[in-house]
């Protein structure tokens, strides 16, 4: 129910969002999309904590940040690469221990992995992840687990 | 104000410019699939955010901002999602990647260093 609500209100905030209009007709209208998209996904089961995770909105404002510093160093780091001439990088292939005890924590980790330029997930397992690294240096900083352990801290528990 | 607004719009856009150069120069330079990815990972990450602040910083407080926004929300949603259908579709294909060090075999939990 809750969830209910919150889509719904999501929805909403993006209508209204998006289409910029307030006249009372456009309104109504939305209102009326909207509910019935609440009512459809009701009825197809699909509103849960996996696909409209609001739990972790808040915790999220701590993790997203530092997931940006770390995209643009890997951008600069995967961008220097391209440009060297000569061979600049040395592939990488390894398992990666995932922590997170939910498949949304996982989702999360090993779609981290693949924003940051330079490790790309191809596989993903119980517990471990296969992943795909541009130079040895980056498999290393992903092993070391860092990545890991702030995904772990913002998904974990629930 | 509106100046410095103007030169740091104008610098963010030809960064993201250039990094979606370069990103297209490395899919041409890298030898195989998975090293292609990363280079396209630079264009739409590095890339596209970069082009998108800078076009929030010309449309100000606006609700063109708001838009650009959530698009970058749902490229960087959707953007590795993709990427991994596609390595994950050729890794089980069995495109063989080109490795210089092949830690497959090895436990996540190894002691790392080169």
């Amino acid at each position: 129910m809750v969830h209910a609500l919150s889509l719904g209100c999501v929805l909403f905030g993006t209508w209204l969002l998006l289409s910029g209009h307030f006249d009372p007709l456009l309104i109504g209208l939305g209102v009326a999309s909207c509910a019935a998209v609440v009512y459809f996904t009701h009825r197809m089961d699909v509103i849960d904590h996996e696909g409209h995770p609001v739990h972790l909105t808040l915790r999220g404002v701590g993790y997203w940040p530092w997931l940006t510093v770390e995209i643009l160093k890997a951008n600069i780091d995967v961008a220097r690469r391209i440009l060297t001439p000569g061979a600049s990088i040395s592939p990488t292939m390894l398992r990666v221990r995932s922590t997170q005890p939910t498949d949304l924590g996982r989702v999360i980790f090993a779609n981290s992995i693949t924003l940051t330029p330079g490790t790309v997930s191809v596989d993903v397992g119980e517990g471990e992840i296969l992943v795909h690294a541009l130079s040895r240096g980056g498999a290393d900083d992903l092993a070391a687990g860092e990545m890991d352990r702030r995904v772990t801290r913002m998904a974990g528990g629930n | 104000m509106a100046l410095v607004l103007d030169i740091a719009s104008w610098i963010l856009l030809l960064g993201g410019g250039a990094l979606v150069t370069i990103g297209g120069i490395g899919i041409v330079r890298f030898p195989d699939v998975y090293t292609r990815s990363h280079a396209a990972g630079v264009t739409d990450t590095g890339g596209a955010g970069l082009i998108l602040v800078g076009l929030m910083l010309q449309g100000g407080g606006t609700l063109v901002t708001v838009k650009l926004i959530l698009i970058l929300i749902f490229i960087f949603f959707t953007s590795p999602t993709a990427t991994f259908a596609l390595v994950h579709a050729a890794y089980e294909s069995d495109e063989e990647p080109q490795l210089d060090h092949d830690l497959r075999n090895e436990p996540p939990d190894r002691e790392t260093g080169s």
